[in-house]
């Protein structure tokens, strides 16, 4: 393999790169735009969650109980009802998502001793948002029960938590450091996926196969410019996380630097890899899009965790690179993870990052003759 | 008029027969968006369950034993082991092996039984925050559930609170998300391919050939968009049965109503393909716009993420996104039954907006072409 040769390649791949400048420019608008929804529109954390209240009672009791709804911060009540088929309406609708019908004989059943019924309504179709919801009102029911028991009856089991690594539980501590292995698969894709598919449909490639350059070493050439580009974003993006969105990092810098090059090279290679392959840039486009973005964006564990998927996607997000980095990130930013804890996933890039090289390379080869 | 429809009719045969020369786009045409609705709907998913979770009891006792049985057998936790050790809890947390930690100490059942307060410690790893949240919430209803049982068989609880959720009783997550990944995915593809698809003969020159035949600009138009279209609704039904088939979403609602929706939601879809290809002179150049204008377009869409729980300034950017409007038809046709006199303001929405980037879209190609 001649450095020589390697180096025109990625010289011409980067006059290429430079005469298309609103690719260049998308590809550092995209992580920019993406942190930028990802950090400030972008809440995992449920409030505001729309009430209807309809109260048959329409007494201190249960206006004292109202109160405490409003209290918590989680509840606007959007409409006091006056009949119950408003609570259909306005469920069906979407105008609230939840509804509170506190019946006729609740407060003389609190005061004569008796247990006395509420009944609570969820809009179940955003699951998430519901089950999160039913906890806040276990927690707040909970809470106004023992207000009324006056702490008669048993004392209860008190749970006592903390929660580690991200104890305010910010949504966004947990998101962006995943966001990252995101940004930097959908650019390597986006950059890579198309190189080598276009010049076989313009008929470049013909002439460079006339030259002396080796496979392995056009492989190289072309990895190289986009490369930079690549980390160039990361460590912007890197830079944006922590001082513009003060996600903590807690771990080692430079594990981070060597870990991320790893990866980066891992997904351009795969990029190249799709393009060799398909030697056609739509083909190539569709595929890409579904080798390597989805597999990030949905099976790395980057939003939706892997322990909650069915078995049989569990094993097959275990070829996914994308989940190993994200692994890697998350222990970095928020625990702080010494070295060794980091080496498993660390080796698997490296040998994914191998493989697809030597994959592009056969492939290649086999083109040509 | 009618040899204008013939020469449409004429320019939708070419799209097709030049889309299908390449074998494996018939495959990624109609095999990805079925894929990919399957992956999302297995993958995707806020349920919380099987959270790996690890116990360390010092008490010991029948209580203790029977608390820690309560939670392996809810199907929230999988107790993948008892530690021995505080630092054990603490070294399986930081490597990942276990979410959520639970410490039962000495004395829980001697308190217990003299109906004195007492407590249990939760480790939580707050990384991943929505299934901590959710995780918190089921320890505490089973704790809870279990001081009631011990403590109240004879004093009655001053509150009993019964609670239901509609639609999704069982609130299994993908019956919310299915129906939004069919939008989703629909998106991806017509995007793709329509700027792609015109981009490219661009690149190629063939445009200028069709320049020089008696084609007007709108009927280039139309037969550059109406393949997309028909490729389009039909794999909206095509994925529409797999998801239901597959996942048993229900399908509450009119699907001539959700057919016609389509047909509405494509005309800002297919108008947002047409403005890329105004503005990329190569394909690398539309996939990446069209990459640029989808990552935002979902994300700020109400498909993972409420729309309600964002700041004011990006809620009414959500205005401008016609993936909003068919996000909230699509559910409420599928988990609702909602019709037309409930879902008319998101289709007249989504109507203005088609009406308004198609408008804009061509009056550009026009201008490009000429």
């Amino acid at each position: 393999m001649k450095f020589l040769r390697i180096k025109a390649i990625a010289k011409k791949e980067m006059l290429q790169v430079r005469r298309d400048p609103l690719s260049l420019a998308m590809a550092f608008l995209m992580p920019a735009l993406l942190l930028i929804i990802f950090g400030y529109a972008i809440t995992l954390d449920v409030n505001n969650l729309t009430t209807i209240v309809y109260d048959r009672d329409q007494s201190s009791r249960s206006r004292e109980f109202i109160t405490e709804l409003t209290a918590s911060e989680y509840f606007t009540i959007v409409r006091h009802a006056e009949t119950p088929r408003e609570i259909d309406r306005y469920l069906d609708k979407g105008m609230a998502r939840v509804a509170v019908s506190i019946p006729y004989a609740f407060s003389r059943d609190i005061n004569a001793g008796r247990t006395a019924q509420l009944q609570i309504i969820v809009d179940g179709s955003d699951s998430n948002t519901a089950t999160i919801a039913l906890g806040y009102l276990t927690a707040l029911t909970e809470r106004y029960s023992l207000k009324l028991s006056g702490g008669r009856g048993a004392p209860g089991i008190d749970t006592r938590v903390r929660v580690w690594y991200n104890p305010e539980l910010k949504s966004r501590n947990f998101i962006i450091p995943g966001l990252i292995a995101v940004i930097m698969v959908v650019i390597a894709a986006l950059l890579t996926s198309l190189t080598v598919a276009r010049e076989w449909e313009r008929g470049t490639m013909e002439q460079l196969i006339a030259t002396p350059v080796k496979p392995a070493e056009l492989v190289l050439g072309k990895l190289i410019p986009y490369f930079l580009i690549g980390y160039l974003d990361m460590a912007i993006t890197v830079v944006m996380a922590v001082f513009l969105f003060e996600v903590p990092l807690r771990g080692n810098i430079a594990v981070l630097a060597v870990i991320s090059a790893v990866f980066l090279f891992g997904g351009l290679g795969l990029g190249v890899l799709i393009s060799i392959v398909t030697k056609n840039q739509l083909v190539a486009s569709q595929i890409s899009m579904v080798a390597t973005f989805l597999p990030a964006f949905l099976l790395s564990g980057f939003m939706y965790a892997i322990s909650n998927m069915p078995p049989l996607l569990q094993a097959v997000t275990r070829i996914v690179p994308a989940r190993y980095f994200v692994a890697v990130l998350k222990s970095i930013f928020l625990k702080g993870s010494p070295l060794r804890l980091l080496v498993p996933n660390a080796i698997f890039l490296l040998i994914f990052g191998l493989l697809t090289f030597v994959a592009a390379n056969r492939k290649f080869k086999k083109k040509i003759e | 008029m009618r040899k204008s429809i013939e020469r449409i009719k004429q320019m939708v045969i070419k799209e097709f027969i030049q889309i299908f020369r390449d074998k494996r786009m018939k495959a990624i045409v109609f095999f990805i968006p079925v894929m990919q609705t399957l992956v999302f709907g297995y993958a995707v998913t806020t349920d919380v369950n099987n959270v790996p979770t690890a116990v360390y009891d010092l008490d010991r006792s029948p209580a203790s034993r029977e608390l820690i049985r309560r939670f392996s057998s809810s199907g929230y936790f999988d107790v993948t082991f008892s530690a021995d050790s505080t630092s054990q809890l603490q070294d399986a947390l930081d490597r990942g092996s276990i979410t959520l930690a639970i410490q039962i100490n000495r004395g829980f059942s001697t308190d217990l039984k003299k109906r004195k307060p007492t407590a249990i410690q939760v480790l939580v790893d707050g990384t991943d925050s929505n299934t901590a949240m959710v995780a918190m919430d089921y320890v505490n209803r089973i704790v809870q559930k279990y001081g009631k049982e011990l403590s109240g068989a004879g004093v009655p609880q001053p509150l009993d609170v019964r609670s239901r959720a509609w639609y999704n009783p069982e609130l299994k997550s993908k019956n919310y998300n299915v129906p939004g990944v069919i939008a989703m995915v629909i998106m991806l593809t017509s995007l793709l391919l329509t700027s792609m698809a015109i981009v490219r003969e661009r690149e190629i020159g063939t445009m200028e050939q069709l320049m020089v035949t008696p084609l007007r600009p709108a009927e280039l138009i139309l037969g550059k968009t109406i393949p997309f279209a028909l490729i389009a609704i039909f794999d909206v039904v095509l994925v529409t049965v797999i998801a239901s088939l597959t996942f048993h979403i229900p399908i509450r609602g009119s699907l001539l109503l959700l057919l016609l929706c389509t047909v509405i939601y494509l005309l800002s879809v297919l108008g947002i393909g047409l403005f890329i290809s105004t503005i990329a002179k190569t394909l690398q150049q539309a996939m990446m716009a069209t990459f640029l204008y989808y990552m935002p377009a979902v994300l700020l869409s109400g498909f993972m993420f409420p729309i309600e729980n964002m700041p004011t300034v990006f809620q009414y950017v959500t205005y401008a996104n016609p993936l909003r409007y068919f996000l909230v038809i699509i559910r409420g046709i599928f988990l609702k039954g909602n019709g037309i006199t409930i879902l008319w303001p998101q289709m007249a929405g989504l109507l203005i907006l088609g009406i308004v980037v198609i408008t804009v879209s061509s009056l550009r190609f026009k201008k490009r072409l000429g």
